[in-house]
């Protein structure tokens, strides 16, 4: 055994205690759904975990009717600070069984057990527990004294970071007084209805969150629902055009988080060790399944050989293997479908001229696994330049000032996030403000905090998650004139709150062009 | 004896310059009571691309002044108009028949946006950005910029308050815009765009489209080059059209509104034209 070896050293898994089939969380019950059941699976061993029901049209009209009488009769009705309550209930619930949603979390998504369980579900925690403190403090979020919520929420959440982007939606439209229909990802289920148990165990008040399994068309059936006042998507920038034109002359409130291709530049006066660990965390955390992930490495021209060097030393030392092995570096690629996106684009860069280098590891016999790979000699026209890869693979290219690094790196139609890793303070701040990306990491990469608003600028969408931004993304302004009546409580609004007083003619508008009424 | 009146050709305004429409065409433009006002430029599509073009190109230097310059920039706006009051007031009452008390109420009221506005240019980053107290030794902050090139349909009902309600929110955070003028009340826009060109406003970062907002918004929110459109002046068109377009380059929208109150004064008009940007540094003692 050299010294990189290292005895299996797997979690266990005894912690679940799974039931064989989950049905859908709706009215605070699980039931069965109308569509054809589906099966989860473990990425890592392909073996099945689970039977997952599936939501038909008539299941999501059933939740979205559970979210709309919880939020008439109660959620809307019940003080903030009861509300912070229940969400500070469910921050302390998630913390008490943290190590079983990070079992789940890695053995239906793939993710190395030692992300879920640092990363993924103590930000879980921390995302409610920021956000159940804002409930009762809605008037300081930057939208006017008394800001209504906007009613039933349709939340639509990927694969990647399954439970997180569950608390990112679910925690700001709870405190902000909304109700929610949640659809979780189709490979990734299972954290999610771990979490409609946490719920109970919370006793929050049937309906006021909803979760419902199924694939792209439960989603669709979903967010085109005449019942949904506020629709929050985050996956692909295709779906997320869709969105756009679907909801397009409704009323509904729409905050995307798309895809991105992010640029992480390394100037040559930069700390060299920890510009290495800062590429390898920007695009091997999670696989590369990371929107903001750092996929362009920029690097200034005189030091590219020794960066791309170092790099390929670093990532020969990563432990590709079983997610639940707490050694384990590299997970499993989510699914099949995803592998094989990653392998055509992968070899469309080969195609293009590009250098192919990939980290000599073990690929276990079954699931769903892939190396560590580098292209160099990327051209900035070439697709593993521009299109959003969402797995391990890192596209180098080079740049010699940093005005061509700012070029490069704004030339893309995306613009979620970037990274800059210089000694230079000035020149930090000079660059964090040319680039267009909602997020700029500066000598660091991929963090994240409940407090510090996240989203993107361009074709990445619209909103942000995080923060009071992400605050407002569920809330609305009071009407002209009634912000200064109720001062305090956040409570039910007797009308439809409205945003401005273009309302009418928007509605009279609306209702000549689609059928039927929203309540 | 009376004087023989020089009456002006009314042009379009894209890059700091008055061009005709490129396709040579123009419309005629009638006073409330029917009598010949003047024939605008009926812009092409070729005319609104020029537009983007000349407004992405300004984008740089616009977004890129300090805010207190931007601020100095939109009150020298109010400066200048109020010194061509009487034009303005005499060409709203001509075009709009309305009386001379409320052509002055608009015409005073734009001055008055202007202002307003003006003063927000170096303060709406302090509202609508903050510091954020992030669980770990970390430097971070979200400040607004500038969306980029913003398309409006002008309010329609009106000469100048309805353009200036809609323009000068979309200005002040450093977005460069291309404007329809209203198709009934075109002329004053065109005048104000006179006014913005001696203003020291930086020529692209206002362009003034004349002509029907029906044949030249679709090829706005269709076109890669626009990253938001204000659609306040839209509602007689098919404007869920326009916002299914803009989806495909999933612009940021802003939905029609009507009546007096149409793009009233609101911080909320200035941040719609924003993003968000959130920025992490490390802090070390080494």
């Amino acid at each position: 055994m050299s010294f990189l070896e290292y005895a299996p050293a797997p979690e266990s898994r005894a912690i679940l205690s799974l039931r064989d089939h989950y049905g859908l969380f709706i009215d605070g019950e699980f039931v069965d759904g109308r569509g054809t059941p589906f099966q989860t699976i473990s990425p890592a061993t392909e073996e099945r975990i689970a039977e997952i029901a599936n939501a038909n049209e008539a299941d999501v009209a059933d939740a979205v009717a559970a979210a709309r009488r919880a939020y008439d009769r109660t959620w809307s009705r019940m003080s903030g600070r009861d509300r912070g309550k229940y969400l500070f209930r469910i921050a302390r619930l998630v913390q008490e069984r943290a190590r079983e949603l990070a079992v789940a979390e890695s053995l239906d998504n793939g993710k190395p057990i030692k992300e879920s369980r640092d990363v993924d579900v103590p930000l879980v925690a921390a995302w409610f527990f920021y956000y159940a403190g804002w409930a009762d403090k809605l008037d300081h979020a930057g939208l006017g004294a008394n800001p209504r919520a906007l009613g039933v929420a349709a939340q639509v959440i990927p694969w990647n970071f399954p439970l997180l982007m569950l608390a990112w939606k679910i925690a700001p439209a709870l405190a902000a007084g909304n109700t929610v229909v949640l659809k979780p990802a189709e490979t990734t289920p299972l954290s999610a209805l771990i979490f409609a148990e946490i719920l109970q165990q919370a006793e929050l008040p049937p309906g006021v969150v909803n979760i419902i399994t199924g694939a792209g068309d439960t989603g669709a059936a979903l967010v085109s629902h005449e019942g949904v006042d506020k629709v929050a998507f985050t996956g692909s920038t295709a779906v997320g055009r869709a969105i756009a034109k679907q909801v397009a002359g409704t009323d509904k409130k729409v905050t995307l988080e798309l895809g991105g291709k992010a640029a992480n530049i390394v100037f040559d006066d930069a700390p060299i060790d920890q510009a290495i660990e800062g590429i390898v965390n920007g695009i091997f955390f999670n696989q590369g399944h990371v929107c903001c992930a750092g996929s362009r490495l920029l690097v200034q021209e005189n030091i590219h050989d020794e960066v791309v060097e170092r790099l390929k030393l670093r990532l020969s030392t990563l432990r590709l293997g079983d997610p639940l092995d707490k050694n384990t570096d590299i997970g499993a690629i989510n699914s099949r479908e995803q592998l094989e996106r990653i392998r055509e684009l992968s070899d469309v860069g080969v195609a293009e001229g590009a250098e192919r280098w990939s980290a000599p590891c073990e690929i276990p016999e079954n699931g769903f696994w892939y190396a560590p790979t580098i292209f160099t000699n990327v051209q900035t026209s070439s697709r593993i330049a521009r299109e959003e890869i969402f797995g391990p693979v890192l596209s180098v290219l080079t740049f010699r000032t940093p005005g061509e690094a700012i070029a490069k790196a704004n030339n893309t139609p995306y613009g979620l996030s970037a990274g800059i890793w210089t000694d230079k303070g000035s020149r930090i701040l000079a660059v964090a403000d040319q680039l267009r990306a909602g997020v700029v990491w500066a000598n660091t990469f991929n963090r994240f905090d409940p407090s510090s608003p996240f989203g993107g600028y361009k074709e990445s969408g619209y909103g942000r998650e995080g923060g009071r931004h992400g605050l407002a993304a569920y809330l609305s302004p009071a009407p002209i004139g009634q912000a200064a009546t109720r001062p305090s409580l956040a409570g039910p609004a007797t009308t439809k709150p409205i945003e401005s007083a273009d309302a009418a003619p928007k509605r009279a508008r609306r209702a000549a062009t689609t059928k039927g009424s929203k309540r | 004896m009376t004087r023989l009146a020089v009456p002006k050709t009314y042009k379009l305004y894209i890059n700091g310059a008055f061009p005709r429409s490129e396709s040579g065409r123009t419309f005629e433009v009638r006073r409330a009571d029917g009598g010949f006002l003047a024939n605008a430029a009926k812009a092409s599509r070729k005319d609104a691309r020029d537009a983007i073009v000349a407004a992405r190109g300004a984008v740089a230097s616009w977004s890129g002044a300090t805010a207190y310059n931007r601020g100095q920039v939109l009150y020298r706006i109010a400066e200048l108009l109020e010194g061509r009051r009487a034009q303005f007031i005499a060409e709203i009452e001509e075009a709009e028949g309305v009386s001379r008390v409320a052509a002055a109420a608009q015409v005073d009221e734009s001055i008055d946006r202007w202002v307003w506005y003006a003063g927000w240019a170096d303060k709406f980053a302090q509202v609508a950005g903050n510091a954020n107290p992030v669980a770990g030794p970390y430097f971070n902050i979200s400040v607004p910029e500038p969306t980029g090139v913003v398309a409006i349909i002008a309010p329609q009902d009106s000469s100048l308050l309805g353009f200036v309600s809609a323009v000068a929110p979309a200005l002040v955070a450093g977005n460069s815009v291309v404007v329809v003028a209203s198709e009934r009340y075109p002329l004053s826009a065109i005048s104000l765009a006179e006014v913005l060109a001696t203003s020291d406003v930086p020529k692209g970062v206002v362009n003034v489209l004349t002509g029907a907002p029906s044949e030249i918004a679709p090829w706005l929110a269709s076109h890669a080059d626009v990253n938001a459109i204000d659609l306040v002046g839209a509602g007689d068109l098919d404007w869920i059209s326009l916002e299914i377009e803009a989806a495909d380059t999933l612009k940021r929208v802003l939905r029609p509104e009507s009546g007096s109150d149409a793009a009233a004064p609101a911080l909320g008009r200035i941040s719609a034209f924003t993003e968000t940007k959130t920025v992490w540094h490390t802090k070390s003692l080494r």
